[in-house]
């Protein structure tokens, strides 16, 4: 039998470990559902899109927008982003994208200008003030003590129904077939008759797509800014690295290991609470050290 | 023939154009240029209490500089200086070498503004800063007055006051929960962002709130642009923290708020937190900011002077808004540089200097005297302290900012007490009397 003191530290143990898997869960949906989409269109195409956070930004003003300026109920205005980002998105890839797709390195600076735009075009017409969005289930849950919000919650579940959406497509479509084996290998689903562009392109609607679910499911939670994409285009390229580029089950792994581990900092240790994208960083440098290709992706040499 | 006339003929036109374009007028307006980040809200101040103060004297006819009325002419820079300082230097070169102007007022971001001064200091232009609170801005006046001696900060205090008077709002907060919760001991949680502005006041806080009779429970540093800080709010109500001194300049200020006050943390927060100040605040936070306090310069409804609630009316009427303490641009031109252009009858600087780093004159947010250092050299940083320039205690209460300090506020033992006019009681948010009266 403990004596009270122990007890107390071992209640302080579960209350801590609570609230890190919570964080975690939190951060690493997030992570999940921008990195996957990421590594869809780039495991589908090779295509970098690294205007991919910045189209998550620009659904988080499109819902703002329609919240607060024509007053329409969130989870409708969540609905339009989504489909309005995903428009937006495939008009970029149409004219900015597929014209200089086959030169990676344009690609790379092409869509880095693309991104830089939409947060000039989001400051000229918002401003640099900091929005927000109200949370669609106000109050918190509390279990043993850890106070969760509703929103948190309803954050996690449809993150995680989400992503299972997205592996239900994958697998159990004909379209998901599709864009797997052009990840395989584009020259054979070439030659096999499928419509390598048309796939292409459809996946970068989907990864659009997915960029405007993170941006609905983490409105209610973030401040709503013009640069509010770069700490996550940050942390989701560490996700496809650490995870195997190209790689949907390395990032979706990758994913919570990172948020988990940002979780770990803020706790473990308060006063450098700051460092926990650092430490995130740190991890994927140390996975790659020991494997150069991430967690689940194909060898470089292999793959050649 | 008939065709060199012609073409002699619109030279001569060009010429007579220019004699009476704009740029020839210039001998006779004063160029003032307002440099801040104009996409930001802290801009936009700089620009409209400029403004305001440009209209005010342009409709009584000018400034009379010797026999000669001279309008003023505003020029906007946009610094951009929140996202990059170069933007800042390239704002402020352009001001200076296309726009010729004869003054600057504004910036904000302490190392756009010591990059923006030594420029400013080149060109021998006198630059009053309106947002930047480091004391090294104003030290490096002292420590080479030839060089810096253009400088004279007009807004706010500067960061060892700052820090001063949030002390005094924590001691003033804590005496409160004390008296009415019966607390026997208050204990305090820091959280500081990660900037350079908090490094001291985080270094330094859990000494002096020891000193104060508090007990620290930790100090927490979250990140600037933080979106999640549920993390950070769990640990603190385990710490059983009644009081949270929070540092916030940035993103992380909204973040912190909206998510304490939807968790209801039962620890009522103090400090300063910029987002706060803003009259976006409360919408920005979904409400869930209520019945945060922070420092501030200005409140509706509350008067430190005389100038206090004309200002007030005239601004929030002209911009449908409460300013910020960037909108000292209106004080820093109305009653800083065109009473002293005047006095000077020049507009040549070092003359100006000669008569600006001696005067006293109020302004809407108190009086405003220009320091020394302990060596009796020019500081050209304001004076805090009664009388002088204290900064606002306000709090967030159902929607609106409050005044809620000075209140009965003693400056040292056997001082008179202050009280401005308007402000009201400090409030306990309803879950924290309920934790702690049970």
């Amino acid at each position: 039998m403990p004596s009270k003191e122990g007890r107390d530290v071992l209640i302080s143990y579960s209350y801590m470990i609570l609230d890190i898997i919570t964080s975690g869960l939190i951060n690493g949906s997030v992570y999940a559902l921008l990195a996957i989409g990421f590594s869809l269109i780039f495991g589908a195409a090779r295509i970098v899109n690294l205007a991919h956070t910045a189209f998550y930004m620009v659904a988080s003003y499109c819902i703002y927008y329609g919240t607060h300026k024509m007053g329409i109920h969130p989870v409708l205005a969540m609905l339009v982003a989504i489909i309005l980002i995903t428009l937006i998105g495939l008009v970029c890839y149409k004219v900015f994208i597929n014209p200089i797709r086959e030169h990676e390195a344009a690609v790379l600076i092409a869509t880095i200008a693309l991104a830089m735009a939409m947060q000039e075009i989001m400051l000229l017409i918002f401003t640099g003030d900091f929005r927000s969005v109200p949370s669609l289930v106000a109050g918190y849950l509390e279990i043993i003590g850890v106070k969760i919000a509703y929103q948190q919650l309803l954050t996690i579940c449809v993150a995680l129904l989400i992503l299972a959406g997205v592996w239900a497509l994958l697998k159990k479509t004909r379209l998901g077939l599709a864009i797997r084996s052009t990840a395989d290998d584009r020259e054979v689903a070439n030659l096999m008759g499928m419509n390598e562009s048309r796939v292409a392109m459809i996946t970068m609607g989907v990864s659009v797509g997915l960029a405007g679910f993170a941006g609905a499911v983490v409105v209610p939670l973030a401040v709503v800014n013009p640069h509010m994409w770069m700490h996550p285009l940050i942390m989701m390229l560490a996700v496809v690295v650490l995870g195997g580029l190209g790689s949907l089950k390395g990032s979706f792994i990758g994913a919570y290991i990172l948020g988990f581990a940002e979780s770990l900092v803020v706790f473990l240790i308060p006063l450098g609470a700051f460092l926990k994208g650092s430490v995130a960083l740190c991890i994927m440098i140390m996975v790659l050290v020991i494997r150069p290709e991430g967690l689940f992706g194909v060898a470089f040499e292999e793959e050649r | 023939m008939k065709k060199t006339s012609f073409l002699l003929s619109i030279l001569l036109a060009a010429f007579l154009l220019m004699a009476v374009s704009p740029a020839a007028w210039g001998a006779k307006v004063i160029k003032i240029g307002v440099i801040g980040p104009m996409n930001f809200v802290q801009g936009r101040g700089h620009w409209a209490g400029a403004t305001m103060a440009a209209e005010e004297i342009n409709a009584r006819g000018g400034l009379w500089v010797g026999k000669k009325q001279m309008k003023v002419e505003l020029v906007q820079a946009d610094s951009n200086e929140f996202l990059s300082v170069t933007d800042a230097t390239n704002a402020m070169e352009l001001l200076l070498t296309r726009n010729k102007v004869d003054f600057i007022v504004g910036g904000f971001r302490t190392e756009a503004v010591l990059a923006m001064q030594d420029m400013a200091m080149d060109y021998k232009k006198i630059f009053l800063g309106c947002g930047a609170a480091s004391d090294e801005i104003c030290t490096r006046v002292a420590e080479d007055y030839n060089t810096y001696k253009y400088w004279f900060r007009q807004t706010p205090i500067n960061s060892t006051n700052l820090g001063k008077t949030s002390f005094i709002h924590v001691g003033t907060v804590g005496a409160i929960m004390k008296k009415y919760l019966n607390i026997p001991k208050i204990k305090a949680a820091v959280v500081a962002e990660k900037a350079q502005w908090t490094e001291g006041i985080s270094k330094v806080s859990p000494a002096v709130l020891s000193k104060m009779g508090m007990e620290v429970v930790g100090v927490w540093r979250p990140s600037q642009v933080a979106t999640d800080v549920t993390a950070e709010l769990s640990a603190i109500q385990r710490s059983g923290a009644h009081i949270i001194f929070n540092w916030f300049s940035a993103s992380v200020g909204i973040t912190f708020a909206r998510q304490a006050g939807e968790l209801k943390i039962p620890a009522m927060r103090v400090g300063i937190n910029v987002e706060a100040q803003k009259d976006g605040f409360w919408v920005a936070t979904q409400g869930m900011g209520n019945y945060e306090m922070t420092l501030n310069t200005y409140a509706r409804g509350v008067e430190v002077n005389e100038l206090t609630a004309p200002f007030m009316n005239r601004y929030i009427e002209r911009f449908s808004e409460t300013p910020t303490y960037n909108a000292g641009t209106y004080d820093a031109i109305i009653y800083n540089l065109a009473p002293v252009i005047e006095e000077a009858e020049t507009l040549d600087a070092d003359k100006i200097v000669a008569i600006m780093e001696n005067r006293e004159f109020a302004v809407p947010s108190g009086k405003i005297a220009y320091t020394k250092d302990a060596q009796g050299r020019h500081l050209h940083d304001i004076k805090w302290g009664p009388g002088y320039q204290t900064a606002l205690g306000v709090q967030w209460q159902d929607g609106e900012l409050k005044g809620v300090w000075p209140n009965r506020w003693k400056a040292a033992e056997g001082a008179p007490e202050i009280t401005y006019k308007g402000i009201v009681p400090y409030k306990i948010a309803p879950w924290i009397i309920e934790k702690y009266k049970q």
